[in-house]
C-alpha cells in the first residue's frame, strides 16, 4: 500500500503558495478512535458485544430476567420436569433438576458467578502481567531472566493440573479462592505477551528520541511504551477472559472449584453429570452457556485484534 | 589497545588544548554549558572516541567471546555554526558516532568535550543541561513519532522534560510557533502522526529538535527516507533554521551529493574510523584517500555527459565485519595500492608528508601511507 | 479509450520494433485499493512495453504507482483490498488478465521474473541458499538433488559470488547485502525467464556496492536477452543502465524518452523539477530548488494534470484536463523518437 494512502489532504508546507485547500484542517484521528471506527463496522464484534453486554447485565441483576429464586427447591413438584420450551424467561422454561429447582433461574444466577471469577482474574492478571513483562522487557538483565525461566516453569505446568494442587491445598473453597488460584497460574502468559510487545516498541525511534530530550524512565515507560505496547496484552486479555470462565466450570465440574451453595455454570454441570442418562438437559444448557459465554470473549478478542492490527492501517 | 593510543595522540596535535573544566558542583557545571562559543570556535571536541559492542554468548552466565568495533578512535571538531558532514558506508560506524555524542550510548573510552566538558562523564542534572542544547533529528520519520501522542504533545513534551524552557501558560502557543517556523499548519497541533505525510512528519521532528533552542542539531540521515521532491524541501528548511538559529549541524548520511551541498566540512569514515577529513572542496574535488575516491567515483550522477568522461572505480568485495576488522589499514583489503606496510602499519589521520609543505587543496588530513590526489568527480 | 489512441501516436521506442513485437505490454492499466478511508486510485491509466533485450526504467516516487503496476503485471497484488477495474497486460501477446491463476502461475517466476528490494527478507532464513536455489530446478525441471545443487553453484558463479562451491550450504544471514541481492537476482535468473522485474534493487545497498549489482544486472541482461524492468527513484541509477525512462506521477505515466535525452532536456514539469532538486557532486550550488507542496494523496487525486497544485507553470486548463500522454517534437516539428509527455505545456517546457 503506497504510503501516501495516509496522507492528509491539505498540503501546507510553507513552500506551498498554490491554491490548495490549506484552510480545511481535518479532525483529530489517533489511532484508538481510528480502531474504534473500526471495531464498529465489524459483525464480529457487534454480535460478540451484544452477547457479552446481556451477560454482564445478568450478572449484575439476574433479578431483571427471572423472579424465581435458583435455590428454591421443590422436590414434589418439579423433580426432573422436562423443559417447556414455549414458556420463554419463565421458570420451567428449561425445566428442573434433581432438586426441583429451576434452570433458568440457575443459569441466570450461574452468570454472576462465572462471569465474576473470570472479570476479576482477568482483571488481576492483565494488571501484574504487564506490569512485570514490561520491567523484564524494558530493563532486560536479571529481571529478565528470572521471569523467562519463570514463565517457562508456568508454561511446562498444565493449567488445570496447576489449578488442582493449589486448590486441594485449600480447606474451603470460596470464590477468591478460586479467583487467586487462576491468576496465580495465569498471570505468565500476559507478562509473556507484554514482555515481547515492549521488546520491539523499545527499539522505536521515538524511546530514543524521548530519552535524547533527558526524559526520566518513568515517563518513557507510561508514556511511550505503554500506550504502545498495550494492543497485544487487551486482545489475548480478551481471549483469556473467555478461557478463565470454561476454567472455572471444568475446576467446579471436577470437584475442586466452586462447590454448592454458590450457584455457578460449573457446579451445575457438575451436578447434571449424574442425571445425564434421563434427563441430558441437565447438563447441557449451562454447558451451552458457557460456550457461548467463551465464544462470545474470543470473538470479541478477534474483532479488536482485526481492528489494532497495525498491519492494517 | 596500545596501539590506538599512540596513534590517537599522533593524530590530533590539539588534544591537549581542549580547556578542561572540572566543575565542582553540579550548579557550576550547569552555568558553564550555558555560556555562549563565538563563531568559528570549536564547541565540540571529540577526541579518540571508541564504542565496543561486546559479544557474548551463553544465556545465563554470559562469556564475553570478542566485541563489534563499532568506532574505533575517532576524533575531529565540531566548529560553532558550521556542518560538518558524516559520510560512510552502512556499518562503518556512523549511527553510532550519533548516539555517542548524544550520550545515549556510553563510549567504551575517549572524550566529547562540550565547551570544555567531557560529556561522556555527566549524569544527573549537568547531563540533562547538555541535552538541552544537543538536539537530535532522527533518519525514519515514521519510526521516530510516538503514533498515540499528538503533534502538540510531542514537541510539547520537551518543556515537559524541561520546565524551565517555558512557562507552562506559553507552552501550546510556542509549540504552534515551533509549528509556523517548520512550514506546517499550527492548526495541526492536535493531529496525530499518521495523519501525515512523511516530509511533513520530519518536520514535525525538526520542530521537536528545535524546542529548546539548541546549540547542536546531530542530524542522523534526515532525508534518506524522503521522496527526491520532499529532500530538497527539508534540506532548504535546515539550512534556513541554520541562518535564523545560529544552530551547528553535525550532519550524517550515506548520500555524498546532499552532504556536499549542506556541509561546511566533511569527515569520510570507514570501519569505524575516520579515512579523511577536510572542508568540502577538499574532500570532493582534492580526494587523497582511495577509500574516498572510490566512494566518490561510484557515486551515480543524474548526467550522462558529465559522467561520460568520469572514471569509475568499482570496488571489489564487502565491508569487512567490524568484530574482526582487518590488521593495519582497515581498507586494504579492498584497495587497490595496498603493500605489505598496509596490513601490518596503522596508517595516521595526518596531512600527509609530501603535501605539508604545499598549500594545495591536497593538504588535509587524510589516513593513507600512499594518499595522492585524484579527481573522480569532475569530468576528465 | 482515448487514452490508448492517443499514445498509440508516440513513435515506437528503438528496441521494440523487431517483429515479434513487445514482450510485454501494458495497456491502459488501472488498479485501486479500498480503503479505510475510501477508494485509493493508485494506478490511473498506464501504457508501457518491454521488448527483449530492452530496459526500461520506471521512475516514481513512492505513491506514483510504480511498484503497483509492477506487481500487477506480476500477479502478486493484494486483491483484495486492490482491484483492477480496467486494462490488459499482454505477454507475447497473451492478456494476462483473463488466464486462469495456474496459466499465471506458470508464467509467473519461468517466463517473468521479480528482484525485491530487501533481499534478506526475500530469503527463506532457515534453508541455505544452495538449496532455495536448486529448489527451482527441482520444482520446475525436475532435476536430481545432486543435479540441482550443482547447477545452483554454477549459477553463484555467473553471479560472481566468490567461493560458490563453499558458501553453497551457508545461509543467508551469512551474506552481505550486496552478495544477498546477488543470490536474488541468481534466483531470478535460474529459470532463464524472457523478462526480469527489478524493483528498486540498489535502493538498500551501499554506494560502492550498488555500482557492482547494477552492473552485474546489465551485464546478465544483455548475455541473456532478456527485457528488464527497472523500477527506481533514483535517477542517477538509472541513468547508466536503462535504454528508456518512463516517469510516472501519482498513478499516470507523465513522460515517457530514451535515457539521454530526459537529463538533457525534460518535457515535464514534474521531470524538470526533480532534475533540478538533486544537490550535484561535482558543484556546490546555492539553495537548492524545491518542488513545492507534498506527493499527491491517491484518495483525492487533484483534478485535471495531479501535477497542477505543484506546478509553476499551471493555468486554468491544466486544473481541469487532463492532458494526455503526446508525442513531444523538435521547434520545427521534427519528431523525436520514444519521447511523449503529458503536460499541456510541454513545448514551453522543453523549448523555452
Amino acid at each position: 500500500m503506497p504510503e501516501t494512502l495516509k496522507e492528509t489532504p491539505a498540503g501546507t508546507s510553507a513552500e506551498v503558495t498554490a491554491p490548495a485547500p490549506a484552510a480545511k484542517v481535518g479532525k483529530p484521528r489517533s489511532l484508538w478512535s481510528d480502531a474504534w471506527h473500526d471495531l464498529r463496522r465489524s459483525p464480529l464484534f457487534v454480535v460478540s458485544a451484544v452477547l457479552i453486554f446481556f451477560l454482564l447485565v445478568m450478572a449484575i441483576a439476574p433479578g431483571l430476567f427471572t423472579g424465581a429464586d435458583p435455590r428454591y427447591a421443590d422436590l414434589a413438584n418439579h423433580y426432573l420436569q422436562k423443559p417447556k420450551w414455549g414458556n420463554f424467561f419463565q421458570e420451567d422454561w428449561f425445566g428442573y433438576d434433581i432438586q426441583g429447582r429451576s434452570i433458568y433461574a440457575r443459569v441466570v444466577y450461574g452468570a454472576r458467578a462465572s462471569i465474576m471469577v473470570a472479570v476479576i482474574v482477568t482483571a488481576l492478571v492483565t494488571i501484574l502481567g504487564t506490569v512485570v513483562g514490561m520491567l523484564a522487557g524494558y530493563f532486560g538483565g536479571w529481571i529478565d531472566t528470572i521471569l523467562s525461566r519463570v514463565t517457562d516453569i508456568f508454561f511446562g505446568v498444565p493449567f488445570i493440573l496447576g489449578a488442582m494442587v493449589v486448590l486441594t491445598s485449600f480447606e474451603e473453597r470460596k470464590i477468591w479462592v478460586v479467583i487467586l488460584a487462576l491468576a496465580f497460574l495465569g498471570w505468565t502468559q500476559i507478562a509473556r505477551v507484554a514482555r515481547g510487545s515492549v521488546l520491539t516498541i523499545k527499539q522505536a525511534d521515538y524511546v530514543m528520541a524521548a530519552k535524547a530530550l533527558g526524559a526520566s524512565t518513568t515517563r518513557i515507560l507510561l508514556r511511550h511504551i505503554l500506550p504502545n505496547a498495550i494492543a497485544p496484552v487487551i486482545v489475548v486479555a480478551t481471549i483469556a477472559l473467555g478461557g478463565y470462565i470454561s476454567a472455572e466450570a471444568t475446576l467446579s465440574f471436577l470437584g475442586i472449584g466452586l462447590a454448592e451453595p454458590t450457584v455457578s455454570w460449573g457446579v451445575d454441570i457438575s451436578s447434571g453429570q449424574e442425571q445425564l442418562r434421563n434427563a441430558a438437559f441437565v447438563l447441557i444448557i449451562p454447558s451451552v452457556m458457557v460456550s457461548i459465554t467463551v465464544l462470545a470473549f474470543i470473538m470479541l478478542g478477534d474483532a479488536v485484534r482485526n481492528a489494532l492490527d497495525p498491519k492494517l492501517r | 589497545m596500545a596501539e590506538l593510543d599512540k596513534e590517537s595522540v599522533d593524530a590530533t596535535p590539539n588534544v591537549t588544548e581542549v580547556a578542561t573544566v572540572n566543575a565542582a558542583t553540579d550548579t557550576e557545571a550547569v552555568a558553564a554549558l550555558d555560556a555562549p562559543v563565538a563563531q568559528g570556535e570549536p564547541i565540540l571536541q571529540v577526541r579518540n572516541l571508541v564504542k565496543h559492542f561486546p559479544l557474548t554468548q551463553g544465556i545465563l552466565f554470559k562469556k564475553q567471546v570478542g566485541a563489534v568495533k563499532a568506532v574505533d578512535g575517532i576524533s575531529f571538531d565540531l566548529y560553532q555554526g558550521e556542518t560538518l558532514g558524516i559520510v560512510g558506508e552502512s556499518g562503518c560506524g556512523k549511527s553510532t558516532v550519533a548516539k555517542l555524542l548524544m550520550t545515549l550510548e556510553r563510549a567504551t573510552a575517549g572524550e566529547v568535550f562540550y565547551k570544555g566538558q567531557d560529556i561522556t562523564k555527566l549524569s544527573g542534572r549537568a547531563l540533562k543541561a547538555v541535552r538541552r542544547n544537543i538536539q537530535m533529528v532522527f533518519q525514519d520519520p515514521y519510526t521516530s513519532l510516538n503514533p498515540r501522542m499528538t503533534v502538540g504533545d510531542i514537541i510539547g513534551e520537551t518543556f515537559e522534560i524541561h520546565p524551565e524552557a517555558a512557562p507552562k501558560g506559553e507552552r501550546r502557543r510556542k509549540v504552534q510557533d515551533l509549528l509556523d517556523v517548520v512550514g506546517l499548519n499550527p492548526e495541526y497541533i492536535n493531529r496525530y502522526p499518521h495523519q501525515f505525510s512523511g516530509g511533513q512528519r520530519q518536520r514535525i521532528g525538526i520542530a521537536r529538535g528545535l524546542a529548546l533552542n539548541p546549540e547542536i542539531i546531530i542530524c542522523d540521515e534526515p532525508v534518506s527516507a524522503l521522496d527526491v521532491s520532499v529532500q530538497a524541501q527539508v534540506i532548504n528548511l535546515m539550512e534556513k533554521l541554520q541562518d535564523e538559529f545560529n544552530l551547528s549541524y553535525l550532519f550524517i548520511a550515506h548520500d555524498l551529493s546532499i552532504v556536499r551541498h549542506i556541509s561546511d566540512r566533511v569527515g569520510v569514515m570507514y570501519l569505524g574510523k575516520m579515512a579523511e577529513i577536510g572542508t568540502d572542496t577538499q574532500i570532493y574535488d582534492h580526494p587523497t584517500h582511495p577509500y574516498t575516491q572510490a566512494l566518490l567515483s561510484a557515486v551515480p550522477v543524474p548526467d550522462p555527459d558529465a559522467r561520460e568522461g568520469r572514471e569509475r572505480i568499482i570496488l571489489s568485495g564487502d565491508v569487512p565485519s567490524p568484530a574482526n576488522p582487518p590488521s593495519g589499514c582497515r581498507f586494504r583489503t579492498r584497495c587497490w595500492k595496498a603493500q605489505d606496510k598496509c596490513a601490518t602499519e596503522v596508517p595516521l589521520l595526518a596531512i600527509p608528508e609530501r603535501f605539508k609543505a604545499s598549500d594545495t587543496p591536497a593538504a588535509h588530513e587524510s589516513a593513507c601511507h600512499f594518499a595522492e590526489e585524484k579527481d573522480v568527480v569532475h569530468a576528465a | 479509450m482515448t487514452i490508448i489512441d492517443k499514445t498509440a501516436d508516440v513513435p515506437a521506442p528503438r528496441g521494440s520494433n523487431d517483429e515479434s513485437g513487445p514482450l510485454l505490454e501494458v495497456r491502459d492499466l488501472h488498479v485501486e485499493f479500498h480503503t479505510r478511508d475510501g477508494v485509493a486510485k493508485a494506478v490511473n491509466g498506464v501504457n508501457y512495453s518491454v521488448s527483449a533485450g530492452e530496459t526500461l526504467a520506471v521512475l516514481g516516487e513512492s505513491g506514483s504507482g510504480k511498484s503497483v503496476t509492477a506487481q500487477a503485471v506480476m500477479g502478486i497484488l493484494d486483491m483484495p483490498p486492490g482491484r483492477i477495474p480496467k486494462g490488459e497486460i499482454f505477454f507475447r501477446g497473451q492478456d494476462m488478465l483473463k488466464m486462469s491463476n495456474e496459466e499465471r502461475r506458470q508464467i509467473r517466476g519461468q517466463k517473468i521474473a521479480m528482484i525485491f528490494q530487501d533481499a534478506l527478507s526475500s530469503l527463506n532464513p532457515v534453508l541455505s541458499v544452495g538449496y532455495q536455489l536448486g529448489e527451482m530446478f527441482r520444482v520446475h525441471q525436475g532435476l536430481s538433488k545432486k543435479d540441482a545443487k550443482a547447477k545452483a553453484i554454477a549459477l553463484m558463479d555467473r553471479v560472481r559470488i566468490p567461493a560458490a562451491k563453499e558458501r553453497v550450504n551457508d545461509y543467508p544471514h551469512m551474506f552481505s547485502g550486496g552478495m544477498r541481492q546477488r543470490i536474488m537476482i541468481a534466483m531470478a535468473l535460474a529459470l532463464e525467464p524472457d523478462l526480469i522485474i527489478a524493483d528498486e534493487p540498489t535502493t538498500a545497498l551501499d554506494v560502492t556496492v550498488q555500482a557492482q549489482v547494477m552492473d552485474l544486472l546489465a551485464e546478465l541482461q544483455r548475455d541473456f536477452n532478456m527485457g528488464l524492468i527497472l523500477i527506481t527513484h533514483d535517477l542517477g541509477v538509472v541513468a547508466d543502465v536503462a535504454d528508456k525512462i518512463a516517469v510516472m506521477y501519482a498513478g499516470r505515466i507523465v513522460e515517457t524518452a530514451p535515457v539521454h535525452e530526459i537529463y538533457k532536456r525534460p518535457a515535464h514539469p514534474y521531470t524538470k523539477g526533480l532534475l533540478e532538486s538533486i544537490p550535484r557532486l561535482d558543484q556546490k550550488g546555492q539553495e537548492l530548488y524545491a518542488i513545492k507542496g507534498l506527493p499527491p494523496n491517491l484518495l483525492h487525486v487533484p483534478s485535471g494534470c495531479a501535477f497542477n497544485p505543484r506546478c509553476t507553470m499551471a493555468q486554468d486548463i491544466c486544473r481541469t484536463e487532463v492532458p494526455a500522454l503526446r508525442p513531444v517534437t523538435e521547434q520545427d516539428g521534427t519528431e523525436l523518437v520514444g519521447r511523449g509527455s503529458a503536460c499541456h505545456f510541454w513545448k514551453e517546457t522543453i523549448h523555452g
